[in-house]
């Protein structure tokens, strides 16, 4: 009897630890929503910002988190997707494999305000491209290349093994199967990846505070090498800088609330092509 | 014949190039937070800078004691765990213990979502909601708070924890759970005195590595901390961690400046803290696999 009470309990709690994460998601998504509808509208998301950050739009914030993103997955898909395939399609099994392993992992453990020292002081200031688009891009395609890699590695290992030696079979070589076997059939798993992370750079603050990002900017960024606005900072600045603090609120609150549906819709739909994909292999 | 092998192995080597690159940023990034951090230890002596007990960066003398900081990040990534063990781990045993296939299919989503919000929503969220709440509830004369901090940090590292400790319960093989039923065990028994021992490690991999997230968050800490730099003598009073601190003064610093130098320092810290905590949670992970037979 006393187990059977013991065992309700245990199972009750568990299940409240549940609710309150759940409680959680909802509340965010609650509150910025019911908060940020009234400040959105057309001219919200096309125009560009008026009367010292307490009107208009903020067309230039979204551009720049869109150029960010772009840039950051341009550079690490073809890096990580080649990592990928030594790693798994290549690698003898020995301590440099296991090295770059590691080193995968704790790349992807590495705090990201210092992948913001980093790009400040190799492409801001060494490579001489100063606080600009391209350092911004660099920086964030670093530090999403980790997950870059471990998705796609697993998206090459859940290509059964007998798809690669059939194809060795015809007498195709191991480039020869990787381009025309493997690489098509992990395809979405792939994707899903990039997806994963393209919701990531677009959320992240700390590595572009120094490397790319500005409040406040004339029209819109004419070359890679210019300074540009992003929706998660321009939240960050609005709450922290600027003139009228009061009006500036309902501003941010629109940002949030753009930047959280952007970052949902990529999420879920990662989420989707994943849950297709895994039903077709079963 | 001769050609096509020539071609095979130069895409050998192509690739084994690429699959070098994140060795080399991570070296890189090393070599560059020792190259920009160690010139301040020139200037102070390490131990004042690590021990030191006042941050006056801007001052004149500038004073550049870590201590504040380092005990500010360490107070509220203690709390975030108070916060984020049990969500974590607690949703991790519901989602796998006791939800039917229909549920999972739904609750794995909805952790994978929480953990995609970025970090300047949870930020903005503990400012604008969080923190007032607070700050009304219990009295307090300001809401941004350590305690605030460790409250937002834990919702979100609890993604984290949940989706490694739920993967290292699907590892326990189905056999334990059998043998223990068939000694009479009811489900609960069972699972705590077989399923959570046997998954332990699995588990205490996860708890490291949100740790690890917790100490490196930035953004939300910056928003809903309150930024002094001083000792934190409780829980209920505003605190600068490493992260944040790094965050608002490194936009102000000329580059080249002790002040800057100081900035990289803290940044080498925090490198490799987390550093410690990622081949620490590696290395039980790889215990746990092959205790549990599964090789690697």
């Amino acid at each position: 009897m006393k187990r059977g009470i013991s065992q309700r309990l245990g199972f009750f709690s568990l299940f409240l630890c549940m609710l309150v994460t759940l409680f959680f998601l909802g509340a965010i998504i609650y509150f910025i929503t019911a908060r940020g509808v009234s400040a959105i509208s057309w001219e919200f998301l096309t125009q560009v910002p008026k009367k010292a950050m307490t009107a208009g739009g903020v067309a230039p914030a979204i551009l720049g988190t869109f150029y960010l993103t772009l840039g950051a997955v341009v550079f690490s898909l073809p890096l990580g997707v080649a990592c990928a395939i030594y790693l798994c399609e290549y690698s003898p099994k020995n301590y440099v494999v296991n090295l770059i392993r590691i080193s995968i992992n704790n790349l992807a453990g590495v705090p990201s305000v210092v992948f913001g020292l980093f790009g400040l002081a190799v492409f801001v200031k060494f490579l001489d491209f100063g606080v600009s688009i391209l350092s911004g891009c660099l920086t964030l395609g670093i530090m999403i290349l980790p997950n870059i890699i471990s998705a796609s590695q697993e998206a090459l290992l859940a290509v059964p093994q007998s798809y690669r030696e059939a194809s060795f079979a015809l007498g195709a070589t191991r480039w020869e199967t990787i381009k025309r076997v493997v690489l098509p059939s992990s395809l979405s798993g792939i994707l899903t990846g990039v997806i994963l992370s393209i919701g990531r750079v677009a959320g992240e603050t700390a590595p572009i505070l120094f490397t790319a990002a500005t409040f406040y900017m004339r029209g819109y960024p004419n070359s890679i090498f210019s300074e540009v606005m992003a929706l998660p900072y321009h939240i960050y600045a609005l709450m922290t800088e600027g003139t009228h603090p009061q009006q500036q609120r309902h501003i941010a609150y629109g940002c949030a609330m753009v930047l959280l549906i952007l970052v949902l819709m990529v999420s879920t739909l990662a989420i989707i092509i994943r849950q297709k994909q895994r039903s077709k292999y079963g | 014949m001769k050609k096509a092998q020539l071609k095979e192995n130069l895409y050998r080597w192509f690739f084994g190039l690429f699959a070098f690159s994140s060795l080399i940023f991570l070296v890189g990034i090393t070599i560059i937070l020792f190259k920009e951090g160690l010139p301040l230890f020139k200037e102070i002596n390490f131990f004042n800078t690590i021990a030191g007990r006042y941050w006056y960066p801007t001052y004149e003398p500038p004073e550049f004691g870590m201590l504040p900081l380092i005990l500010a990040s360490f107070w509220v990534t203690v709390g975030a765990l108070f916060v984020c063990v049990p969500l974590g781990v607690g949703s991790a045993l519901y989602i796998h213990e006791l939800a039917g296939d229909r549920q999972k299919a739904i609750l794995k989503p909805l952790v994978e979502i929480l953990a995609s919000i970025p970090s300047i929503v949870y930020g903005f969220f503990g400012m604008v909601i969080v923190a007032p709440l607070l700050q009304d509830w219990l009295n307090l004369p300001v809401g941004q708070t350590a305690f605030t901090g460790s409250l937002m940090l834990g919702i979100m590292a609890t993604p984290t924890v949940c989706s490694i400790a739920e993967d290292a319960l699907g590892f326990v093989p189905k056999g334990f759970r059998e043998a223990s039923f068939a000694v009479g065990a009811n489900r609960w028994q069972t699972l705590t005195r077989v399923v959570i021992p046997a998954a332990g490690s699995g588990i205490s991999t996860a708890i490291i590595l949100g740790m690890s997230r917790a100490v490196g968050e930035t953004m939300t800490v910056l928003m809903v901390t309150g930024g002094a730099a001083v000792i934190p003598k409780s829980f209920f009073q505003p605190v600068r961690p490493m992260t944040s601190t790094i965050a608002a003064e490194m936009g102000e610093t000329v580059i080249g400046s002790t002040h800057y130098h100081a900035l990289f320092a803290i940044g080498l810290i925090l490198f490799f803290i987390t550093l410690v905590f990622n081949i620490v949670a590696e290395f039980i992970s790889r215990r746990f696999r092959i205790k549990l037979g599964l090789g690697r």
